[in-house]
């Protein structure tokens, strides 16, 4: 009865160590080649956005908000810094259709100080993802409009309220013709 | 041989209203506001003062960067301001503007040393081509290209024809077709020159069938020069486009966003012929042009030749005023042409016309919905599908758009014209491509932007780290110092207890 039970026992641990390593293998296999992909669109949002976490959108920062954007829980032109194009672009990475009115957006703004109330005190310099304002500590401080790309976080920190956001006016080299009126009034009398 | 054209539109000419009034000078005005910026490219820079006095043909703007042109006081007189005003464009915007009280003695400054020798000319091609970029002159069939960069394209690709534009394909504009009758010779002399300056083998002069009279007068002038062939092309719209005229001509069709360059031929206005021949025989810059005035809206339709500057109310008073009717003001052609925004606009480089046009020229229905007829896809020279391009800009897919070619749509209006349900194609067109254009900007500033956004983080980061490890090295040394501190304390210790213990044994 002994040697038998033994034998019993040796088939038992080779069957199981069998079925194991099979099964082991297969799962390997499997991971290897029917793993379900990663979304990764969230890192190429982040690559899309500017990437200042000036929290515009209501989100902590470029990172959240794209993760927001990926799984639904955000419209692509949620960032108001990154403008049509980032929205664009964006869209275009998730599949969505953004409509481009030309009547709903609103004129782009860059920052502007004025110069009656700035006390050259460089917390906006600090704030400024774009490194966008120049100035010294006493000095007048002085925004490039060719790299701003209007945050605000500059106008919320400014203690003496000298920074406003300006509106961009259309000039020769950028005005186009608006989009036509769908339906255009019939002309009377 | 001429080559058949896709699509295009016959349309009613009225040429008629101004073809047989031969060109004429009209007298300086009081003052003339010449624009800095009147050609494709970067405006140019102002080189003169207020209050200074400049000559008739002086320069008083040098050419910007990259692609420009320089701009000439259209007559002598004092500079009474540097500032913007109203630039000849429907949206009314303004721009850096010169205005000059003339001094009514239209007294010449002194201009650049006059070509007079007879062909082969003894000044070199790149001679040419700077002294035509000095002038200033622009391509004159109302797109402004700077001349010289085109007759400088020999440098770039190889050019074997040089085509002359006088198809003049727009309704009642006429300024071509009375210079090749007028000024025959002087065109063909420009001609020659540009000829030469491009040294190409082959010269063909293109004219509308609807003007015999100046392909008379062209192909009699045009007997000086063996290797010029002035050939007649069928009458339809947009003949005069560069590209289309080309492929008429020659056969050969133009890539979509290339220049014709690309395919061996250089395309010239005849009007920017006569000005390359006043330029090197008199050394005269471009300081007019013939503008044709015309329209059911204007008393005296006449073909004038204006001093550049001049405003548009001027120039209408000059023949004869408007008609008490409501009129819509153009400038250019009644096709391609835009609206003018008031009186007060300046004549331009690229001014062909000035069309006052009352409501029985103009096909301005209520609009209706689309009934799918597809005459506008027969009509588009470009080879467009104009009917679905603008559905899906209204539905505001740009990108749907610019997948089916809208970029490439040359703003003919021959769509627009055909439509018998009056729907605005080329402006939907106008729209979507300006605005795909704001968004390719848009992308640059905000890459360039990111970048910026990019560099600051990484080296905030890095100060961080300097800081970081300067505290920690801080900490190291005072750590250091303390252990250093109580090994001598220890050490002390040691030494007193080692002491005592002598002591005690």
């Amino acid at each position: 009865m002994e040697p038998n039970m033994m034998l019993h026992a040796a088939q038992a641990v080779a069957a199981i160590g069998l079925l194991g390593t099979v099964l082991g293998v297969v799962l390997g296999v499997a991971a290897r080649y029917l793993s379900a992909p990663v979304d990764d669109r969230a890192e190429a949002v982040v690559a899309i956005l500017p990437g200042s976490n000036c929290a515009q959108c209501g989100f902590a920062g470029c990172k959240q908000a794209a993760a927001a954007i990926v799984e639904g829980r955000a419209a692509p032109n949620v960032c108001p810094p990154g403008g049509a194009s980032t929205a664009q672009r964006v869209a275009e990475l998730i599949g969505v259709r953004l409509a481009v009115d030309g009547a709903d957006t609103a004129l782009p703004t860059v920052a502007w100080v004025d110069e009656e109330r700035c006390i050259g005190c460089t917390r906006c310099i600090r704030k400024c993802a774009s490194d966008a304002i120049v100035g010294a500590i006493k000095q007048m401080h002085t925004v490039l409009p060719e790299a701003c790309y209007a945050c605000g976080l500059c106008e919320i920190e400014c203690p003496t309220k000298a920074i406003v956001m300006k509106p961009v006016m259309p000039t020769l080299a950028t005005w186009h013709w608006p989009k036509p009126a769908s339906k255009r009034p019939v002309a009377t009398g | 041989m001429l080559f058949q054209v896709r699509g295009g539109v016959k349309l009613s000419y009225r040429k008629e209203l101004s073809s047989e009034s031969p060109i004429v000078r009209m007298p300086t005005p009081k003052r003339v506001c010449v624009p800095l910026q009147q050609h494709v490219g970067s405006p140019a820079e102002p080189v003169v003062e207020v209050g200074q006095w400049v000559g008739k043909g002086q320069l008083i703007g040098r050419a910007g960067r990259g692609i420009s042109a320089n701009v000439h006081a259209s007559t002598s007189g004092t500079v009474i301001a540097i500032e913007d005003r109203m630039a000849p464009h429907p949206s009314g915007l303004t721009q850096p503007t010169v205005v000059i009280e003339a001094d009514g003695k239209d007294r010449w400054a002194e201009l650049a040393q006059p070509v007079t020798a007879d062909f082969p000319l003894p000044v070199t091609p790149k001679e040419l081509s700077e002294r035509v970029a000095a002038a200033g002159i622009v391509g004159l069939g109302g797109a402004a290209f700077p001349s010289a960069v085109k007759l400088d394209m020999r440098y770039k690709h190889s050019i074997d024809t040089l085509v002359i534009n006088g198809a003049e394909c727009e309704p009642y504009i006429t300024c071509d077709d009375r210079l090749m009758r007028e000024a025959a010779s002087e065109v063909i002399d420009g001609v020659r020159i540009m000829a030469y300056a491009l040294a190409v083998q082959h010269v063909i002069i293109a004219i509308e069938a609807n003007k015999p009279k100046a392909v008379k007068a062209m192909r009699e002038a045009a007997k000086v020069d063996h290797s010029i062939r002035v050939v007649t092309v069928p009458t339809r719209f947009p003949m005069g486009s560069a590209q289309h005229l080309l492929l008429a001509v020659t056969g050969r069709e133009t890539p979509a966003d290339k220049r014709t360059a690309e395919v061996g031929a250089v395309v010239h206005n005849v009007a920017t012929a006569r000005a390359v021949s006043s330029a090197i025989r008199r050394g005269e810059p471009l300081i007019s042009r013939v503008v044709t005035v015309s329209g059911f809206g204007v008393r005296e339709p006449a073909n004038v030749e204006v001093p550049l500057g001049t405003s548009v109310e001027d120039l209408l008073a000059f023949c004869g005023g408007l008609h008490p009717v409501p009129t819509l003001l153009i400038g250019g052609g009644p096709m391609m042409g835009a609206t003018l925004p008031s009186v007060h606009a300046p004549v331009v480089k690229g001014t062909c016309g000035v069309l006052a046009l009352t409501a029985s020229e103009i096909n301005d229905g209520p609009q209706s919905p689309c009934i799918r007829c597809g005459k506008c896809v027969t009509a588009c020279p470009a080879g467009l599908v104009p009917v679905e391009m603008a559905q899906l800009i209204r539905r505001g897919d740009l990108q749907g758009a610019k997948a089916i070619g809208s970029q490439d749509c040359i703003a003919c209006g021959s769509c627009s014209f055909i439509c018998p349900s009056h729907i605005p194609l080329a402006h939907y067109f106008s729209f979507a491509n300006g605005k795909l254009g704001d968004l390719d900007r848009d992308a640059r500033r905000q890459d360039r932007i990111r970048s910026l956004i990019q560099a600051r983080n990484e080296r905030t980061a890095r100060e961080a780290e300097i800081k970081k490890a300067a505290s920690a090295a801080r900490k190291a040394a005072k750590a250091a110092a303390a252990a250093l501190a109580t090994a001598a304390a220890t050490a002390d210790a040691t030494e007193a207890t080692s002491s005592l213990l002598e002591e005690s044994t």
